[in-house]
């Protein structure tokens, strides 16, 4: 009995490479369209770990710079120190003196002789300054409320700096990215939709082609599986084959876009990244594509198949 | 063999096409079934092969009771059961041998058993040599031989052959019923349907004859009775 089973597993997939191969022309529409579909599946995946990427490697560079008055005192100091370590929101504090800060600025400042005469010919005038590194950069409230108070604020020479510029960097990235993440999904499933009722009418043309055949697997006792299977696992072909597809269509453009744009920065999408992550992880998405392929071609031909072989009852 | 107890069937609007038919056919009897179109034959061939459901009545074949068959089962009780139809219904895209393989096939037999199998059953019906050929390159009767193949290659208890000569001229008609009658040689119970008087009349065996809904005889060695 198992012997039987397992020789009409086989002929199941046989048969379905077989019409698979008969039905290709028929089914060019239902390729091209769930390639499409797993072309944009696989531009979300890749914008979106990109935009992720961008978000968590600017994040890093946030930070939250606190001048002191050169008149205050070590004790003052690292009493602000202690106090701003305790705060919610503060990864860690850093320290950087007067002297510190001339030497970074010497150092960033080394191919320009005419800045590096004007500060060694006064006093040091840089101020010394604390470097706040925010845990979450988005909620710099409960910082911003503590370097406000009075007894704060006359220890600074200077007004705070926020990286304000980065701030607003970060939240336009980040509802962009949410932007995309949402549009994304609709579009996967709008696409997803639409190459299903694709699928499922070239299914049923293809049912309809082989009516009498059909009619005549029943009438000598065919199983309902002898008789859906292949249906089935043509349409999980058609998934494979648009996922190569896809796959190829979405290399070539990386290759031209990272060639062509230098791996630069592309307003938020850093296009090298994209580009190595998609060539990093070819192989999963592949994976990813084929199964989702399949997926999407198994679903919409058992739907077709269960609606246009009514096999018990005719 | 097959067991019809009180029978009905009924399709909705127009009146009952069979209407408390009972028959019994003992296991290897040969019995022919008689009757003008839309007598019920029909009917009583799908009721058999469960292509539809008795409205009421009780059906047992080869010891299968269908009121207790599951839809999952039918495949199985139609590979027990061969059919060959009036318009042969084979495969004009197959071969001869591709044809009856196919019964095969879908059956979950081994290709080593039906390379076996076919030119044997091939033979039995007289077309040894047409295994290449498809049902378009040859005659009726030809077609109609491998349409018996077909239906006899998983050795049926029971063959329904409904009208298999009505597309057939004499001489053809007579080689697909010798081709039945022994294939009921070996062991299998034929119902065979047929239009022609000749037949029915030189065959000489039991025959039933159907008319609106009713079987209105049953004679162990019938003749074919007109209107």
């Amino acid at each position: 009995m198992k012997d039987h089973k397992y020789i009409t597993l086989e002929r199941i997939i046989k048969n379905g490479f077989v019409s698979f191969g008969r039905n290709v022309w028929l089914a060019i529409a239902a390729i091209a369209m769930m390639a499409i579909t797993l072309t944009i599946l696989l531009f979300a995946i890749v914008a979106n770990t990109t935009f992720n990427h961008t978000i968590k490697d600017i994040t890093s560079h946030i930070d939250v710079s606190v001048y002191l008055k050169d008149t205050v005192t070590e004790a003052q100091r690292d009493k602000l120190i202690g106090d701003v370590k305790h705060l919610d929101n503060v990864n860690s504090v850093s320290y950087v003196s007067k002297n510190d800060a001339l030497k970074q600025y010497i150092k960033q400042n080394a191919n320009n002789p005419d800045l590096l005469s004007a500060i060694s010919q006064t006093d040091n005038p840089l101020p010394a300054s604390l470097n706040i590194k925010p845990k979450d950069p988005n909620q710099l409230q409960t910082i911003k409320d503590f370097l406000d108070k009075p007894e704060v604020q006359s220890l600074q020479s200077d007004p705070t700096s926020y990286s304000g510029d980065r701030k607003a960097a970060i939240d336009k990235i980040t509802s962009a990215t949410h932007f995309f993440q949402q549009a994304g999904v609709v579009g996967i499933i709008v696409f997803i939709i639409i190459s299903m009722l694709i699928i499922f009418n070239t299914i049923r043309m293809a049912i309809f082609n082989r009516r009498d055949e059909l009619v005549i697997m029943r009438l000598l006792g065919a199983s309902t599986a002898y008789i859906r299977g292949p249906f089935i696992v043509e349409t999980m072909l058609y998934g494979a084959v648009a996922a190569i597809i896809s796959l190829t269509i979405c290399w070539a453009l990386f290759r031209v876009a990272s060639s062509t744009l230098q791996a630069s920065s592309l307003g938020l999408l850093d296009i090298g990244y994209s580009s190595r992550y998609f060539s990093d992880h070819l192989f999963s998405i592949l994976t990813i594509q084929i199964l989702v392929g399949i997926l999407i071609g198994a679903a919409s031909s058992t739907i077709a198949a269960r609606r246009y072989l009514r096999l018990n009852r005719q | 063999m097959i067991l019809l107890d009180r029978v009905s069937k009924s399709y909705n609007r127009r009146g009952p096409a069979l209407e408390r038919i009972s028959l019994h056919v003992e296991p290897k009897e040969f019995v022919i079934i008689v009757g003008q179109s839309g007598a019920g034959k029909s009917t009583l061939f799908k009721l058999l092969t469960r292509e539809e459901k008795p409205t009421t009545g009780k059906i047992i074949v080869g010891g299968i009771d269908y009121e207790h068959l599951k839809d999952r089962d039918i495949p199985l009780l139609r590979r027990k059961i061969g059919v060959v139809f009036q318009d042969f219904k084979l495969l004009n895209n197959k071969t001869v041998y591709e044809n009856v393989a196919f019964a095969l096939e879908i059956a979950g037999i081994s290709s080593a058993e039906i390379k076996h199998t076919v030119p044997k059953v091939l033979d039995v019906v007289g077309l040894k040599g047409k295994e290449n050929a498809y049902p378009l390159e040859l005659s009726g009767g030809e077609r109609q031989r491998v349409a018996i193949a077909r239906a006899i290659i998983r050795q049926p208890k029971i063959l329904i052959a409904d009208e298999p000569t009505g597309n057939l001229d004499p001489k053809h008609a007579w080689d697909v019923i010798k081709v039945l009658e022994k294939v009921n040689r070996f062991g299998t119970t034929v119902l065979l349907t047929t239009h022609n008087q000749e037949i029915v009349n030189a065959l000489k065996r039991r025959v039933v004859t159907i008319k609106d809904g009713h079987i209105v005889s049953d004679r162990a060695v019938g003749q074919y009775r007109g209107n």
